[in-house]
């Protein structure tokens, strides 16, 4: 299982801050993917996807255990 | 207890992070608070709503302190930002870095400013008396202007 983490617009999107996906592993494009078809209007190409609280790139494992962040666009300060 | 790179939920006290960088060797220390602001390009904000991914903005903030201490050898850092409602006027983010001369203090606090704008998992959400929009680049999303909650 891997555990994704919803904020902001994503959150509000959603309606969740957290959800548990049963999947042993996957890319990160796969769980933009996944996101995208399950929520439209997700808007996965402005999305970074941050895995063990580190940005990672679109071809990068997730393994089972994982704990995954949706990022879009910050606006902090 | 502080810690220096930090995401608190309360009003943030400038003197605590101020104290924490200022040390006999620091002939100068810069402060800069992002406060917030009542008027953006003629929309009146009431107030704003910050969130964060906490455990990973406090870590992007550190390392953007680390990234400052190897450009600018001799400097000390300290960064908190704040969540939750922000009224007109509240500070939501300070920055604080002391050195032994001025050029360095200011030069590195523009820096951090500029890198928590990039890469910190905080989001900004602005409430206006007619509707309310989550901030960040929202330039590049397709429905230009749409609000996210439509």
């Amino acid at each position: 299982m891997i555990k994704v983490f919803y904020f902001a617009r994503l959150r509000e999107l959603t309606g969740k801050a957290e959800e548990i996906i049963e999947e042993k592993a996957m890319t990160v494009e796969q769980l933009l993917d996944w996101a995208e078809e399950k929520y439209p209007g997700f808007g996965k190409d402005m999305i970074h996807v941050a895995v063990n609280e580190e940005y990672a790139l679109q071809e990068d494992i997730i393994q089972s255990g994982d704990t995954c962040a949706f990022i879009p666009p910050v606006s902090g300060g | 207890m502080m810690k220096a790179f930090e995401i608190v939920e309360e009003p943030i006290e400038i003197q605590k992070y101020a104290d924490y960088v200022l040390h006999a060797g620091a002939g100068a220390v810069t402060i800069f608070t992002g406060n917030v602001r009542e008027w953006t390009h003629g929309v009146r904000t009431l107030y704003l709503a910050y969130e964060a991914y906490i455990p990973m903005a406090e870590k992007k903030l550190a390392e953007i302190g680390a990234e400052m201490e190897e450009k600018w050898p001799d400097i000390k850092v300290s960064i908190v930002h704040r969540i939750g409602e922000l009224k007109i006027s509240d500070i939501a983010v300070l920055i604080a870095v002391s050195s032994p001369h001025r050029k360095a203090a200011y030069e590195a606090n523009e820096y951090a400013i500029e890198r928590i704008k990039e890469v910190v998992p905080i989001w900004k959400k602005e409430i206006w008396e007619d509707g309310e929009e989550w901030i960040g680049a929202q330039k590049k999303y397709p429905t230009k202007g749409k609000k996210s909650n439509d």
